[in-house]
């Protein structure tokens, strides 16, 4: 039996394993070893098994072994690397305590982690030893552990009940499952008790009787084959598993899926562990219910602390949960419980008097009535008169609100009354009951229940002393009245019930709406938000409103979380920092009202996307009870989800945006490379091939020849020349080096000066220019105004043919000058019209034309820092219209 | 330190750059017979052939290794009047101002042409070798005469309001040379209007309407964009 997982893997077990470990990569493995009482030899075995490991080229170190002086086991632990402790002061007293930060900085292969229940000093990190653990494997670090089988959390009442002593110190059942191996260590109770008697197990002092009470054969024995179950069944599941994956058919059960109820009653504990121990049994799934129901709503935010601790119970022992809002107790189990295709409803046994039952028939009744094919397994619990005391007691009323509601009862009795003896004479008695009865409407709307129907009795007794015959005395001479005394009480009781409840359903429905509403309000400013920063003040200001409290959001900044956000007046010390950066690295809320580093002074929530943790939201709530409200954490989470799918929702559209960027400039560089490898190229082969052919067979060179040669290389020089400026001006353009001089500039003097620059080159070709009379002076940088025109009436020259005409046009348009520069060439391809102005654009003519590719986009670049605008467009006809649009007043730009 | 072809009838150029190349290609090209020529290749060597070689004229570098050829000028200015010609790179149009306003007479941007350096060159010398202008000046259609205050086109008077008049003379008695707005400024309206340059762009587009064939390509008053006017 002790060697039952020692077996080695068949090929397809580890096939399945390998599987598994890929969706769990990162994560560490987890053996535990289990025995079933103090002595039983764990960490003996854990030790061997270490040695073991390290035998085989392993790096294990020992995080926290607890020889309790055996020389045997210190034997063991020699040779191995030991782990200091951490000292933890609480109360004046130093506590001995594993070191999780020295472990994970350490990062061993395997780490030794003794006794998995034990509950860590107030002020560690976490709360439970086993939380340390998760966080080790976590870090892909594997754990070996011990524990005994009766601190599972599942197992912790049966072992009571047991042996008659509660174990404080559990651990949730999913650690068994999450276990990569358990290792039973098993040895008979009769040895155990004799390894006892020789003194051989560790006792504390403070805890001998105790232990001495709980060493008896009976208690082993049961203990004894509670860990034989729990392994038994353990290996029972990766039984299954492994048939399952290996297809091979058996006898099924359909899927158990148990459904159960709390209502926060002393009971729902137990119900909940036992509802647990079934489904593990049926090897089902199960669902943890909660009705919020309006009519109980002063009692649920009483009891809203208990509930809210049974939830997180059987969160922690692996159930689904789920509160749900509905009038009727019933009708929303049966729904729930339908759509969830519940199989078996959990349920306590009623323990209300018998004839409590009549005024109100018990739930489990009903719910018996309309299960239908679902099961419905009733639990019993012994008696425990103090706890169901404790439970069930009602704080005290505020009497002094229910006095005056008593006092407003009586007067408006008092006022009917009145009314009704000065109507006297022309009312018949029967009719005066009206009075009485709109009194009692009155209380029931204005007044809470309790009023409203003492109103209704006060009415009826009013009402036959004052003026049911015999009058002045309660004595009824006609019995007729009876049945008018009856139906004004009950008509008051009715009334103020229904109006009772529709008040609170309205409440209950109120502060839905407020949620709802508060959350609408963050998606609307989140939808809005385009930058991090605006989500932030949006996250900020919705949290401080919807919840009153304050609210800081950390961000990782390289290593390190940073604040980024934070409500006004709310500072971390560094303390809280590290709360907050443990929920970042960890993915897990922590904090106050949490369960991990719970001094903490905020709750810290991850802002968690289903890709990553973007940050953390701190929040510090108004009060401690606020902390515990389960609206107020279903809200929170909401608000931490939206922040942290907005702020995903920038981080990606921007990293898009920035993917964009790279390519583009990438494509640009390339261009650039290509384009002045090229450009600057060609003209130095035509003047090197001429000055060298020159050099060498000058002398055997006709002088027309020479002539022409020497033509060639100047024009290249030229050309050569024209393109670096280009380039110059380029990238002054670009690195925003451009300082423009503006000064007043005449229109005619800018045309001028952009013919005189090209005078040679224009030769005989045709530029006709046109103008308004008048033109008032631009402000313009008259020097890169006539580059622009230049590189425009360069582009005209060398695209169209010798014979047209170029066309040049001034003329103003409101607060712009406009200034037009048409060929007759061939124009640009219409798809490319916005792409002339790009850098490197030629319009794809193949030989002769040979631009440098910059001419306009240089025009653009100085247009724009002008203030202008430039497009091109296709003439009618044909060719090429470029159309510059400056501002005539030099404060427009 | 070189002087070939020392004739004492040749005017006499000093040449200062650093560039072995550009002085090797300006040694080519004006060391014939009509021009004696003489090298520099820093800023502190060029002051010190100006007062021992006395050049006629001085090609200067504004890029020097070892001072500011703006300072060049200035101190040349100190104690001669001899023409300058500023040879920059392109697209400084401020350093050029600053060159012209410390004292320069002209400016050619490299890389330039010999025909443009040699026309640069006499203009220069023919403004020092007549100190004194002559009282009638003629270009093309254009004629001034500045005695009888008579400006004509094609022999047809045309009349010139007394600013416009003034513009012409200064244009004119510094025929092919480069004046800078603030020069023009200065000399016609006084230093008070040194910040108005919308005065000068009015009164030269007025003028051109009047002397030129074609204001927008004009002949006579030539724009030098960011630095000044000049009349060819």
């Amino acid at each position: 039996m002790t060697n039952t997982d020692d077996i080695r893997p068949s090929p397809e077990a580890m096939l399945r394993l390998a599987q598994a470990e890929e969706v769990t990569a990162e994560l560490g493995k987890l053996k535990i070893f289990l025995g079933y009482a103090a002595g039983v030899g764990k960490t003996y075995a854990m030790l061997e098994a270490a040695r073991q490991r390290r035998k085989d080229g392993r790096d294990v170190v020992a995080g926290y072994v607890e020889s309790h002086g055996r020389a045997e086991t210190d034997v063991l632990l020699e040779g191995l690397e030991v782990l200091p402790r951490k000292e933890i002061r609480y109360m004046e007293v130093a506590l001995q305590e594993m070191d999780i930060d020295a472990i994970l900085a350490r990062k061993p292969q395997i780490v030794l982690v003794d006794e998995l229940a034990h509950s860590n000093a107030p002020g560690s990190r976490h709360e439970k030893r086993w939380q340390d653990v998760e966080e080790i494997l976590e870090a892909g670090i594997d754990v070996y552990s011990t524990v005994n089988v009766q601190h599972f959390e599942s197992l912790n009442d049966v072992v009571a009940q047991i042996t008659g002593i509660v174990v404080r110190e559990t651990v949730p059942d999913r650690l068994l499952d999450l276990a990569f191996e358990i290792k039973l260590i098993d040895i008979p109770p009769e040895d155990l008790l004799q390894r006892l008697q020789e003194g051989k197990i560790y006792i504390p002092d403070q805890a001998a009787k105790a232990i001495e009470k709980f060493f008896r054969p009976g208690n082993l024995m049961a203990l004894r084959e509670l860990s034989l179950r729990r392994t038994a069944s353990r290996v029972d599941d990766q039984m299954r598993a492994y048939m399952e994956t290996q297809s091979i058919a058996g006898p099924w059960a359909t899927a158990e899926r148990l459904l159960v109820c709390v209502s926060g009653s002393p009971y729902s504990e137990k119900l909940i562990r036992a509802t647990c121990r079934l489904a593990e049994e049926l090897k089902g799934q199960w669902f943890t219910l909660y009705i919020e129901t309006p009519g109980g709503g002063r009692q649920v935010r009483e009891n809203r602390e208990s509930i809210w601790r049974d939830l997180r119970l059987a969160e922690g022992l692996g159930a689904q949960v789920a509160t749900v809002t509905a009038t009727d107790v019933t009708d929303a189990v049966m729904e729930y419980a339908a759509r969830h295709n519940i199989t078996k409803i959990v349920m306590g046994k009623p323990n209300k008097p018998r004839w409590n039952e009549f005024i109100t028939p018990p739930v489990v009744d009903r719910i018996i009535r309309r299960s239908g094919a679902v099961d419905v397994v009733i639990v019993s619990f012994e008696q425990d008169k103090d706890k169901l005391a404790r439970g069930i007691a009602m704080p005290k009323r505020h009497a002094p609100f229910e006095l005056r509601g008593y006092a407003a009862s009586l007067a408006l009795v008092a006022a009917a009354t009145i009314l009704c003896e000065l109507l006297r004479p022309f009312l018949a008695p029967t009719n005066m009951v009206m009075f009485y009865l709109l009194a009692v409407v009155i209380a029931s709307v204005r007044l809470s229940r309790k009023p409203a129907i003492a109103t209704a009795f006060l009415g009826v007794l009013a009402f036959d002393f004052f003026f049911v015959p015999p009058r002045m005395t309660f004595a009824v001479a006609d019995t007729q009245y009876l049945m008018t005394f009856l139906g004004l009480f009950v008509v008051g009781v009715v009334i103020s019930t229904l109006v009772a409840r529709s008040k609170e359903r309205a409440e209950v429905m109120r502060a839905r709406e407020v949620h709802t509403a508060s959350l609408y309000y963050l998606s609307r400013d989140l939808a809005a938000s385009v930058d991090i920063d605006a989500v932030l003040r949006a996250v900020v200001r919705n949290v401080e409103e919807a919840l009153n409290a304050q609210v800081v959001i950390l961000l990782p900044e390289g290593e390190r979380l940073d604040i980024m956000a934070t409500s006004e007046g709310l500072t971390l010390v560094m303390k809280e920092q590290a709360v907050a950066d443990w929920a970042f690295r960890n993915n897990h809320p922590a904090g106050r009202a949490t369960d991990t580093l719970v001094s903490a002074d905020l709750i810290y929530l991850p802002l968690q996307t289903p890709a990553s943790v973007v940050g953390v939201m701190g929040v510090r709530l108004e009060s401690e009870p606020a902390y515990h409200s389960q609206d107020n954490r279903r809200l929170l989470d909401a608000f931490a989800t939206q922040a942290a799918m907005a702020m995903e929702r920038i981080r990606f559209s921007r990293q898009a945006e920035q993917a964009q960027i790279l390519q583009a400039r990438e494509n640009l560089e390339r261009a650039l490379l290509n384009s002045i490898s090229h450009d600057l190229r060609t003209p130095l082969v035509s003047v090197t091939g001429v000055l060298s052919s020159l050099k060498e067979e000058g002398a055997h060179l006709s002088e027309k020849a020479r002539r022409e040669l020497l033509e060639t290389a100047c024009g290249e020089a030229e050309r050569l020349n024209r393109f670096v400026g280009n380039l110059l001006d380029m990238t002054r353009i670009e690195a925003g080096a451009v300082r423009l001089n503006f000064e007043p500039c005449d229109v005619q003097d800018l045309i001028g000066c952009a013919l005189a620059a090209l005078e040679l080159r224009l030769g005989s070709r045709e530029v006709s220019f046109k103008m308004l009379p008048t033109m008032p002076l631009v402000p313009m940088d008259l020097v890169l105004m006539t580059q622009v025109l230049v590189n425009l009436l360069e582009n005209s020259l060398k695209y169209s043919s010798s014979g047209s005409i170029i066309e040049v046009v001034a003329s103003t348009e409101t607060s712009w000058l406009l200034l037009e520069v048409a060929d007759r060439g061939p124009g640009v391809p219409g798809h490319d019209l916005k792409r002339v102005f790009d850098k490197f654009y030629r319009i794809p003519i193949p030989e002769g034309a040979g631009g440098t590719g910059l001419g306009l986009s240089i025009c653009k670049g100085i247009v724009e820092a002008h203030g202008g605008k430039i497009s091109a467009e296709n003439r009618t006809g044909g060719g090429l219209r470029i159309v510059i649009r400056l501002p005539l007043i030099k404060e427009a730009i | 330190m070189t002087a070939e072809r020392s004739t004492e009838n040749l005017p006499r150029i000093l040449v200062v750059d650093d560039e072995l190349a550009i002085r090797r290609f300006l040694h080519t090209v004006l060391s014939s017979e009509e021009f004696s020529l003489h090298e520099a290749e820093n800023g502190h060597a060029g002051l010190a052939s100006a007062a021992a070689f006395r050049p006629d004229v001085i090609l200067l570098d504004l890029g020097l290794p070892d001072m500011d050829g703006i300072e060049v000028i200035k101190r040349i200015r100190e104690w001669s009047q001899v023409p300058i010609i500023v040879l920059s790179v392109r697209d400084r149009e401020n350093d050029k101002v600053a060159a012209l306003d410390a004292g320069g007479d002209d400016y050619l941007t490299k890389p330039f042409g010999v025909g443009e350096l040699l026309a640069r060159i006499r203009a220069a010398l023919r403004r020092t070798l007549q100190e004194v202008p002559e009282p009638v000046f003629t270009s093309n259609d254009l004629q001034m005469d500045l005695g009888s205050r008579r400006v004509t086109i094609n022999c047809a008077d045309i009349a010139l309001t007394p600013t416009e008049y003034d513009i012409l003379r200064l244009l004119v008695t510094h025929a092919g040379k480069v004046l800078t707005h603030s020069q023009i400024l200065k000399q016609v309206w006084g230093i008070a209007y040194l910040e108005q340059p919308h005065v000068l762009r009015v009164n030269i587009s007025n003028l051109r309407r009047k002397v030129e064939r074609d204001p927008s390509r004009p002949q006579h008053i030539i724009t030098e964009p960011g630095v000044g006017y000049r009349l060819r």
